[in-house]
């Protein structure tokens, strides 16, 4: 890996793919070691960025560069770093596939699903479906790009406590080592451990379930409940996180560690989790579409409960937590119903998955 | 362009011999089989990390099941030395490790002139045997006699020995894409990865191999093959090179590697039946094995390295299928796949390829009745399992140029890393299974047997696989007419198949349903004592033997055809 320092005339930058909160806080830490390029859809934060050195009024790093341009990012960088939500990130990814060569490695940073359907079906016409119709992230990026080099980055990552430069942990994921080690050299601080993973497939899958147990989490909060009924949600939770893991594809491995477990209690315990504040909102008594129109950026939890309840009709299985929140979000349970099904819910063995 | 057989013959795209990869090959023998043990050499020191213990146990090992080996197993091809070899190997170990007297150094240079004695003899082992003259004279016999035998039981009457009129071609058709293989051959170096059910594959795509006007493959053939001296002659002249499938010390493994990597380096056209051995369970192979096919990859790769960019250096691989009516070697094939997944039922195994006697007769048997075999050639792929243009360009799905070098790139330059060569691999691995299925070309024996099992298997709803296959067969009976309605059923998912590529159809199948019904009962199993599928007296349909069915049956496997019953 010295060969960087050799030529470091022509020694490229690191691309990042989304300036919000999390995009921001990796590009940042990023800036620390490399030239950071970031892309922007608005023209506005490109002359922010540029201009201002700072993305919403919040001040960046000042070496890092914006553009809305993808082929020169790809021409720039060789590593690019994509942190946007699920539902765009289809979309994006489909414009810089013409920039993209199999030379360039991709690590992302998105905890949600994209629905893979045959063409003209919808979600809803479909009802049930199988896991060849989801699709991680890492598997949109297989299936849009010539990209075999593909990482992905989860764990409790806040990204507002990663702006403000606390000690944390992160994941990178990937089938390929010099994924994991290019991770690792970029991101790696003093106060930024950096930990490597071999099954992509489980660690963005414990990212994006514990999104479903994160609202949970906020919503028993939001009813006044206390710490037991939060202990008895997680422990739960990763039951049920578990099985659903397995039965996508991932090892229980990856969900006992950083990614999983940790990012867990993390988002379950944090107001700063958008997901979590849904929940805590929805227990306040307000309605699903107010919350998600008042917030400024996504909660992946809302979109991977609909999927992963879909999923979970079509392959017979039972996943309690998410087929109530699934009821409490789209078909106006009251939460306290909802919990009182759990209650009685005939769970018997306490783990059974080890 | 699939339904078009192809017949004529090519020109050879080099007609020189001498420009022919594996005569250059031939005549650098000597040099070729020394760094092939070199190469050898380094990659078994890079494994051991250059830590002398761990290269002293990896010698004892070997030494403890080469030792195993010379006794629980001798084969006739063995060379008559080997004890004598061994023996001085362990004379030296032993001496090496009682010797106290030694620095590090000299221990050191010891251990390394012993690895360098047996991957050169490892290498002197698997190197291949090319001649010429036996070349062009199996080529002969192959095309010559087999077309004598084809017409004396086509064309009636006294002269029918010196017709013409039928060809090899007439009976061996070969499919699809043709004239990319040939431009490629003399642009770059071809891998071709045909699936694997008989013995008789290797001769025959040596044969399609010289009828396409491509100068010959390598291969590696199974040691065991050069115990039966018809065999021995023909893989010798075809080029082929030995796999001692009893030898599975790291050593070995790392020179047989080695060996492949560096011809097609050298620019020595292929062929690796990357299933291994021949399909046991009648299924086109779903797991490859991988360790010949990372020798393309990092054959690929080491010629990236030397900076050999252009097409020149560019392997490409050419999935191909051999679809039969019949394989000779079913009945014992099926049962080794049934006793290894079913456990509770032993069977010992009875080669039909043992003798050439036997040979000889399947051989006479084929040629004066009527089975039809087919060849499809798929298109290329590069290392990453991308298609690739007539230039030998790669093409991403989206129909953009794209460079295989890049692949191998880490900013910027062309880097080792076997961790990222073991995943490419497995990814090529998962393509050509791909493509297998994509090319395979369905005949009217397959509809048949399978549908017919899926049949007898409905019927029997709440049987495992073993049990159903013990049903005694006298109580076995489809109703034509039903059998007819399911065949019609099956055919047309088939050729909703084919319309999307996803399968290849054979033109036989465009015969009404009765047609296709008769000619694939007349052909399925055909000479098997026990005939998988046959009508009755009465017109409906019975077996013979549940499991040749079961194995005929398998072919379309893969196609999620279950789901119609």
């Amino acid at each position: 890996m010295d060969m960087t320092s050799k030529n470091s005339s022509k020694e490229k930058s690191v691309g990042v793919v989304g300036m919000g909160s999390f995009g921001t806080a990796i590009a940042n830490i990023l800036a620390e070691k490399s030239k950071v390029i970031a892309y922007v859809r608005r023209s506005e934060v490109v002359d922010e960025i540029n201009q201002k050195h700072t993305v919403d009024g919040a001040e960046i790093n000042s070496e890092i560069f914006a553009t809305q341009d993808p082929e020169y990012l790809c021409k720039a960088c060789n590593t690019i770093f994509f942190m946007v939500p699920s539902s765009a990130f289809q979309e994006v990814i489909r414009s810089f596939s013409p920039f993209l060569y199999p030379y360039h490695l991709i690590i992302h940073g998105t905890k949600g699903l994209c629905l893979n359907l045959p063409k003209g079906k919808t979600l809803e016409e479909m009802g049930k479906i199988s896991r060849e119709n989801i699709l991680t992230m890492s598997e949109v990026i297989m299936k849009e790009t010539v990209v075999v080099r593909v990482g992905c980055l989860a764990g409790p990552n806040l990204a507002r406590e990663l702006y403000l430069g606390q000690p944390g942990a992160t994941v990178v994921a990937s089938k390929y080592n010099e994924v994991i080690l290019e991770g690792q050299r970029l991101l790696r601080t003093d106060k930024f451990q950096v930990y490597g993973n071999s099954d992509i497939v489980g660690v963005e899958l414990s990212g994006v379930l514990k999104n479903i147990i994160a609202i949970a989490a906020g919503a028993l909060a939001g009813m006044g409940l206390g710490e037991n009924a939060k202990g008895l949600l997680i422990s739960r939770g990763m039951v049920e996180l578990v099985y659903l893991g397995n039965a996508l594809g991932g090892s229980l491995k990856s969900f006992i560690g950083l990614a999983g477990i940790g990012d867990l209690v993390t988002t379950c315990n944090s107001t700063l989790s958008r997901n979590y504040t849904v929940g805590f909102r929805l227990a306040k008594g307000e309605k699903l579409d107010d919350i998600l129109n008042t917030m400024e950026e996504v909660a992946e939890g809302v979109n991977t409960i609909k999927l992963i309840k879909a999923f979970v009709e079509g392959t017979g299985m039972r996943a309690p937590i998410t087929e109530n929140l699934y009821k409490v979000l789209f078909e106006d349970l009251k939460i306290e119903d909802a919990l009182q099904y759990l209650m009685k819910y005939p769970f018997s063995v306490d783990v059974d998955f080890l | 362009m699939a339904d078009t057989y192809i017949k004529h013959k090519y020109e050879p795209i080099l007609p020189k011999k001498d420009e022919w990869p594996v005569v250059k090959l031939s005549k650098n023998r000597k040099d070729f089989v020394r760094k092939v043990a070199d190469a050898s050499k380094t990659s078994v020191l890079e494994i051991t990390a250059e830590n002398m213990d761990l290269l002293r146990e990896e010698l004892e090992t070997t030494l403890y099941r080469e030792k195993l080996r010379m006794k629980q197993n001798p084969w006739a091809v063995d060379p008559d030395d080997e004890k004598e070899f061994w023996g001085k190997v362990k004379s030296s170990l032993v001496q090496l490790s009682a010797d106290s007297s030694l620095t590090k150094t000299q221990k050191k240079k010891k251990y390394l002139e012993i690895l360098d004695d047996i991957t050169m003899r490892y290498s002197e082992e698997i190197a291949s045997n090319f001649v010429h003259t036996h070349y062009k004279v199996t080529r002969r016999i192959v095309t010559f006699g087999f077309s004598r035998l084809l017409n004396a039981a086509r064309v009636k009457g006294f002269k029918s020995i010196f017709s013409n009129q039928f060809s090899l071609q007439d009976k061996i058709q070969i499919v699809g894409e043709t004239d990319q293989i040939r431009e490629l051959a003399s642009k770059g170096t071809i891998v071709m990865v045909p699936t694997h059910f008989s013995n008789l594959d290797s001769i025959l795509i040596g044969w399609i191999i010289s009828v396409l006007g491509l100068p010959p493959f390598i291969y590696g053939a199974g040691l065991n093959l050069f115990n039966i001296s018809i065999f021995a002659y023909f893989m010798n002249a075809l080029g082929a090179y030995k796999v001692d499938r009893r030898k599975k010390n790291l050593i070995y493994l790392e020179t047989l590697k080695t060996y492949s990597s560096e011809a097609l380096q050298f620019g020595v056209h292929s062929l690796f039946f990357p299933g291994g051995t021949r399909s046991r369970s009648g299924m086109i192979e779903k797991k490859l094995k991988l360790g010949l096919l990372s020798t393309a990859v990092e054959a690929q790769r080491a010629n990236f390295e030397k900076g050999e960019d252009d097409v020149i250096g560019k392997i490409f691989i050419v999935p191909v299928t051999i679809n039969y009516h019949f394989v000779l070697e079913a009945p014992s094939l099926i049962q080794e796949h049934l006793a290894l997944t079913g456990q509770e039922r032993y069977y010992k195994e009875s080669d039909e390829f043992s003798t050439s006697y036997k040979i000889s007769k399947f051989l006479v048997k084929f040629f004066t009745k009527g089975s039809d075999i087919s060849v499809s050639v798929g298109k290329a792929l590069d290392v990453l399992g991308n298609y690739v243009d007539n230039e030998g360009n790669s093409i991403d799905r989206n129909g953009r140029k794209i460079d295989t070098k890049d692949y191998f790139l880490y900013n910027g330059k062309v880097t080792v890393d076997a961790q990222r060569e073991e995943e490419y691999t497995y990814h090529l691995g998962k393509r050509i299974v791909e493509e297998f299925h994509k090319i395979n070309r369905v005949f009217s024996s397959h509809l048949v047997a399978f549908t017919a099992f899926q049949m007898i298997k409905r019927e029997n709803k709440k049987m495992d696989l073993y049990n159903l296959l013990r049903l005694p067969e006298e109580d076995v009976v489809i109703i034509y007419n039903e059998f007819k309605e399911e065949c019609q059923k099956v055919l047309d998912k088939i050729q909703e198949l084919e319309a999307e590529s996803k399968v290849q159809i054979a033109p036989h199948m465009k015969m009404d349903i009765d047609s296709i019904i008769d000619h694939g009962l007349a052909n399925v199993g055909m000479y098997h004592a026990k005939r998988p599928l046959v009508k009755n007296s009465m017109g409906n349909i019975e077996t013979q033997d549940l499991n040749l069915l079961y194995y005929y049956h398998n072919r379309l496997h893969g196609y999620d055809l279950e789901k119609l019953f």
